[in-house]
């Protein structure tokens, strides 16, 4: 008899096994799971999607009365308001792809638990669906910065560099969705895991130029923060925006490496872990 | 032409808590895999019993799995619980890995078991229905041309656009059946439905099995509800402890089950001399019998007492309590016993057919003096189960109520 089984279930699978077609077919699924992350959560509240607004505004405000009134951290001659605003506009993108794609497993267990569908099909929604969230928070940006320069006579320069803007998201979400997984992954069986990055990803943030300018550290720290890949990402948006601040392409060489490396590491994490996962989770 | 074939199937599970330990067990099972030896914890592993506790951590939820079906057909997967069915349908629907061995599958796979998985209770029932049908593996275009039809099965036209958290749990499984319901798979497990639900609700799952079974496409049903098996499968696997013990037709199957059942039910208790038996100074218990041993709720059952009295009273009352698995007590009855030759006491308590509903019960005895002095009470060892019969009408449900008594009804 011909034996051509549309499908064969085996313990395990090889490496490199990893179903991209069978994603494709499931891209509905992945718009719908973007579709409902974004209804729901402003679902019975009163401001609704203001929200996106109301949370970045609110902490720019923060970080200008902490670190520049009080702290008296400089901006690097960049209008303060709009200096905070860009660089919480760009860390929430990134944090939010790696946070949330980090409990994949374990706050979806439900879910995965009865039904079987590409399990990477969640986290690519995640970054999705904070990639509309992104762009919305980057009109507001745009909007903020149109207001300094009527009202404030607030200078800019904004320059060639910013067509590399959608490279540098494209950067974040890679290197987000690519953390994000690896630990989703190893959370499933240790937890310890979800609380060392809760506090993670805060001190990472102050590890990265959101609330000084790179110019600002010198020394030691200077090269310690320089090969946080995640410098050359925000010293390039400003610089696209502000013309301050440094544009190095080879950071960026580094950081494109680093982020894809991550990327298809992570997949290969998640991937052997998706088939056993709810034993353990 | 077969749909399924499962081959040398394993599953292991490891027991207790995951934390610690399980660093070091992964780094061993790592070395050893990386050596090219074999995994350190598969020799360990025990059979599956819950009763007796293994020396290890781990255990074979399933172990040398291997049967096919062919296509078209309506197989009744069987066995108590615990027994591996769910880890089976689990790997089946590929929500996680068997740990060695392999599933061959022609086709798709839906399953019932799935009910409203994925419904978003801040969405509405038109959103929950295109979310619902895309985890189920429908595209968007599918679930369109299919969205009248759902609606109209589910019968909540009316608030389809209404968030499902304001449903009733009824139009909730409703709308949940719905989607699952147009899902066409070439291959439909389901899973305990019909534990699940009104007798509406099982009519129509009912329904669709057999219009799905009737297209000519595959069903696996797995039930603790033997009626059920039998009234719906041609074929049957009995599972025991994570493997299966018979394969045949779904008839022969549940006798198979029944029987294995039955032994561990205890219909029959006899002690041959005294210093042995249970009792006191005043009481012995000499034997108790159940016939016929495992009675249908339409057979008369027959339970014989018999019992030494070591008293001086000429006439001991008896009286027992009939006992369900819920610790109920089902009903009570009591006669006096003269004493015969040997300090003997014999006598039978005939309950009528058509009176007990199905289920396992116990008995609890109570000994007492002419006089009504309690003597003795003794919870006797015998458990027996009383079984249901096939029904030829829709509903093969459990039927409420903890007796289930032939009635006269005058219906015109």
């Amino acid at each position: 008899m011909k034996e051509n089984w549309t499908e064969v279930i085996n313990p395990k699978r090889s490496i490199f096994d990893i179903n991209f077609k069978e994603i494709w077919k499931y891209r509905d699924l992945i718009m719908l799971f973007v579709r409902r992350d974004f209804v729901s959560v402003y679902k019975q509240t009163v401001l609704g999607p203001l929200w996106l607004f109301i949370q970045p505004l609110f902490t720019t405000l923060t970080f200008f009365f902490v670190f520049n009134k009080i702290a008296k951290i400089p901006t690097d001659n960049i209008d303060p308001i709009l200096f905070y605003l860009s660089g919480i506009t760009l860390w929430n993108y990134f944090s939010d792809c790696f946070s949330k794609t980090s409990n994949t497993f374990v706050a979806n267990a439900g879910i995965f638990g009865k039904v079987y569908f590409p399990r990477l099909a969640t986290p690519i929604s995640i970054v999705i669906s904070n990639l509309i969230k992104l762009g919305i928070q980057i009109m507001l940006f745009v909007a903020i910065m149109l207001y300094q320069i009527m009202f404030n006579n607030v200078q800019i320069n904004i320059n060639s560099h910013i067509f590399i803007l959608p490279f540098l998201i494209l950067l974040m979400a890679v290197m987000g969705l690519g953390l994000g997984i690896i630990f989703s992954a190893l959370t499933t069986k240790y937890r310890d895991l979800s609380f060392l990055l809760t506090f993670g990803i805060q001190l990472l943030m102050y590890a990265t130029p959101i609330i000084y300018p790179l110019s600002f550290t010198s020394g030691k720290l200077h090269s310690l923060i320089s090969m946080n890949p995640l410098t050359p990402i925000m010293e390039s948006f400003r610089y696209a925006f502000f013309g301050i601040g440094s544009f190095d392409w080879s950071g960026l060489a580094v950081t494109s490496i680093f982020s894809f490396s991550v990327l298809f590491l992570g997949i290969i994490i998640f991937n052997q872990v998706e088939k056993s996962f709810m034993d353990t989770v | 032409m077969e749909v399924i074939k499962v081959e040398n199937l394993y599953k292991q599970y490891r027991l207790g808590q995951i934390s610690t330990g399980s660093i070091a067990h992964d780094l061993n099972r790592w070395w050893h895999t990386v050596r090219g030896k074999e995994d350190p914890y598969e020799k360990v592993t025990g059979l599956n019993n819950r009763e007796s506790s293994g020396s290890n951590n781990y255990v074979w939820a399933l172990q040398d799995i291997n049967f096919s079906v062919n296509q078209g057909e309506v197989l009744g997967i069987i066995g108590r619980n615990g027994a591996g069915k769910s880890t089976l349908l689990k790997i089946l629907s590929k929500v996680t890995s068997p740990t060695k061995g392999s599933i061959k599958v022609n086709g798709r796979i839906a399953s019932l078991l799935e009910v409203g998985t994925g419904f978003h209770p801040e969405l509405t029932g038109r959103e929950n229905i295109f979310l619902n049908g895309a985890i189920l593996g429908m595209s968007k275009s599918e679930i369109r041309s299919k969205f009248d039809e759902i609606v109209a099965f589910s019968g909540v036209e009316k608030y389809i656009d209404t968030p499902v958290k304001r449903y009733s749990s009824g139009m909730y499984v409703r709308l949940a059946f719905a989607v699952a319901a147009h899902l066409e798979p070439e291959i439909l497990i389901v899973d305990e439905v019909l534990a699940v639900g009104d007798a509406e609700f099982q009519k129509k799952c009912l329904g669709k099995m057999k219009d799905v079974s009737e297209q000519g496409r595959t069903v696996l049903f797995v039930s603790h509800n033997l009626v059920a098996v039998k009234s719906l499968c041609k074929q049957g696997i009995l599972m025991e402890r994570g493997s299966i013990s018979f394969i045949g037709s779904a008839e022969e199957t549940v006798e198979h089950y029944m029987k294995a059942n039955a032994e561990q039910l205890n219909t029959f208790v006899s002690y041959d001399t005294r210093s042995n038996a249970p009792g006191n100074e005043c009481i012995k218990i000499n034997k108790i019998e159940v016939n016929p041993s495992n009675p249908f709720i339409t057979d008369e059952i027959k339970i014989h007492f018999s019992f030494w009295n070591l008293t001086d009273d000429p006439s001991i009352f008896l009286a027992f309590d009939l006992i369900d698995l819920h610790e109920e007590v089902v009903f009570g009855s009591g006669f006096s016993f003269e004493t015969g030759l040997d300090n003997l006491c014999h006598g039978t308590c005939i309950i009528p057919s058509d009176l007990m509903n199905d289920g396992v019960y116990s008995l609890q005895l109570y000994f007492n003096s002419s006089d009504m002095r309690l003597l003795l009470n003794i919870p006797s060892k015998i458990f027996f189960e009383v079984a249901d019969k096939e029904r030829n009408y829709a509903y093969f449900g459990k039927i409420n109520g903890v007796v289930r008594p032939k009635l006269k009804w005058n219906v015109g």
